[in-house]
């Protein structure tokens, strides 16, 4: 990730005093990218390249087109913005990516 | 419209210069951090052989469809082609060698410095290059004394060239003391973006053989900033360009708008010479020393040669239709990126892709190929950055299917029935769509596809003045 995000991510949970009520979202366009961003916010920079190497913010960390994001998004708001790119991305691959990530961070 | 703007030939030219990755921005910064990561960076540098003979740059330049990609052994990098000639029908590409001399050519304010051996090989060279040897050679006479090189190459403010191998060839020095805009990087950007512009002119003129005092005006689209302090992007690198190449009665201006550039320089220029205003208008982009190198660190991860090493141009002559049988820009299917339109993919698209051809009546299916951000995907997925190109493929097809035009279950072929892989050298606003019109241009005077859609897109964010993404795109139709 961006070494400019992770300092801006960092920043953001430290002005917010910790993690609680932030939730990070995702729009990585393929697995390998959505795992890489999944683990910076959550587990730490694993490229060790960022402000968060070594940082374990333990956000909880979700890709925008999961079942969970999509079921508390409007329908109408989720057709327009998302709906053409759940078809497109292969969604299954970025998925178990991130639900990957999630599973270590909570082990 | 009184004239149909024709599209009458691409120019796209690769110069490979190995020794200049150090100096690419990403390169740049991380080697000031960590000197000893030049050691690494040298031992990833490919030799000119195996950069001539990369399938992708052979697509670049012409000698194989970029669809013929699809199916060559991967990674291409490790599958040099057999057949691998250094020019091709749309340009070649030029040996770091001859490009210190070209470089030099383009300087007229002695902002470079070149060792004197090295400004004499590259003369002799050049003497022999069928479009170059014409240019002011005497230019590359004279040069610096080895000792004395290595000093002005040490000297504070001054900026050490050196070749693949490290060895010193030059050093540029700054345009003034007191300007941040003409520091020697910087200018040596923008020397490098008129050099291999002005190739790229050449190779236009040899392949359409219009007379050089025929072409009226330029349209520049590259992404460097030519100004000065008061001044810092005041641009027109175009007729720069124009001067090098040798075009006396060539007007021209700079299209500013980030990698979506070229694709708004041909609308206007086709839109110029549709209204009588100009007969020969040609579209220009320069390559990009900024870019060199910028994904270096996948390439040290996964010990891959790196693979951006060569600075692309493009050049793309449009004139009145003469009946001679080139393609015609539809100016009437263009689409824009509106600032209300906002930035998400769905309707993003839409503007670019889907109402611009319902307009004319077309269906996302009924154009034959679209050509997208053609990023080669060996170098964007080794940096972390995904396959462009297949996403925007995707994207494309995702849109048809919402929009009624496409059954879900062929999404996965559109990519192939539609596209191609991205392979184009990752060089801002030269991968942005333009180099397939070179090979889009050839296939439909052949017969073999009627219709194309060139999509750019712009990330105008990158500037900090707008949060808005750009884009532009036009239809390109075979003769009737």
């Amino acid at each position: 990730m961006d070494l400019e995000e992770q300092e801006r991510i960092k920043q953001t949970v430290e002005a917010n005093g910790g993690a609680d009520d932030i939730v990070a979202i995702l729009g990585s366009p393929d697995a390998e990218s959505a795992g890489m961003f999944a683990e910076t916010v959550s587990l730490g920079d694993p490229t060790y390249a960022g402000a968060l190497a070594g940082v374990s913010l333990k956000l909880p960390v979700y890709h925008v087109t999961e079942p969970e994001i999509k079921a508390v998004v409007d329908p109408a708001v989720y057709a327009e913005q998302i709906e053409m790119m759940e078809i497109a991305l292969d969604t299954d691959a970025i998925w178990k990516a991130v639900q990957g990530v999630r599973a270590r961070a909570a082990g | 419209m009184s004239q149909v703007p024709v599209v009458q030939g691409v120019a796209c030219v690769l110069a490979h210069v190995p020794g200049l990755v150090p100096l690419g921005s990403k390169p740049s910064r991380e080697l000031a951090k960590d000197p000893a990561l030049g050691e690494a960076v040298r031992g990833h540098l490919r030799d000119y052989r195996d950069a001539v003979a990369y399938g992708p740059n052979q697509a670049f330049i012409g000698n194989l469809r970029p669809q013929a990609l699809f199916d060559a052994p991967q990674p291409w990098w490790q599958h040099p082609l057999a057949e691998a000639p250094r020019t091709g029908p749309f340009g070649e590409v030029l040996p770091e060698e001859e490009f210190w001399g070209l470089l030099k050519l383009a300087d007229d304010f002695d902002l470079l410095h070149l060792d004197a051996a090295v400004a004499a090989g590259a003369a002799e060279r050049l003497r022999r290059h069928p479009l170059l040897g014409d240019m002011d050679l005497a230019k590359l006479a004279g040069g610096v004394a080895p000792g004395a090189v290595a000093a002005g190459a040490a000297a504070p403010g001054h900026l050490a060239l050196a070749d693949a191998r490290g060895r010193c060839v030059g050093y540029a020095v700054p345009g003034h003391e007191e300007d941040i805009s003409q520091t020697p990087h910087i200018l040596l950007e923008n020397l490098a973006a008129k050099a291999t512009g002005a190739l790229a002119l050449r190779h236009l003129l040899r392949q359409t053989g219009t007379a050089p005092d025929r072409i009226d005006y330029l349209l520049g689209c590259g992404e460097e900033a030519v100004g000065d302090r008061y001044q810092r992007g005041g641009g027109n690198l175009a007729k720069a360009m124009a001067e090098l190449a040798g075009l006396p009665n060539a007007g021209g201006a700079d299209v500013k708008a980030f990698c979506c550039a070229p694709v708004h320089a041909l609308v206007l220029g086709g839109a110029l010479i549709a209204a009588g205003v100009q007969e020969h208008a040609v579209v220009v982009g320069g390559g990009s020393l900024a870019k060199l190198g910028m994904k270096f660190r996948g390439a040290l991860a996964h010990d891959m040669p790196i693979l951006e090493d060569c600075l692309a141009a493009v050049a793309i002559q449009l004139g009145p239709d003469d009946g001679a049988g080139d393609p015609r820009l539809r100016l009437d299917v263009v689409g824009k990126h509106n600032v209300a339109i906002g930035g998400a993919p769905r309707p993003l698209y839409e503007a670019l892709v889907l109402r611009p051809l319902q307009r004319a009546g077309l269906a996302i299916p009924d154009v034959d190929r679209y050509a997208v951000e053609l990023h080669n995907g060996e170098i964007m997925e080794a940096g972390g950055s995904g396959n462009v190109a297949r996403t925007n493929y995707r994207t494309i097809a995702s849109l048809a299917v919402v929009s009624g035009q496409l059954p879900r279950d062929r999404v996965d072929a559109f990519e192939r029935e539609h596209g191609m892989p991205g392979y184009a050298p990752t060089q801002g606003h030269i991968p942005a769509a333009v180099p397939y019109l070179a090979h889009a241009r050839e296939e439909m005077r052949a017969g073999a596809i009627r219709r194309a859609l060139f999509v750019a897109k712009g990330s105008l964010f990158l500037g900090k003045m707008t949060n808005l993404a750009d884009g532009m795109s036009v239809l390109v139709e075979a003769a009737s």
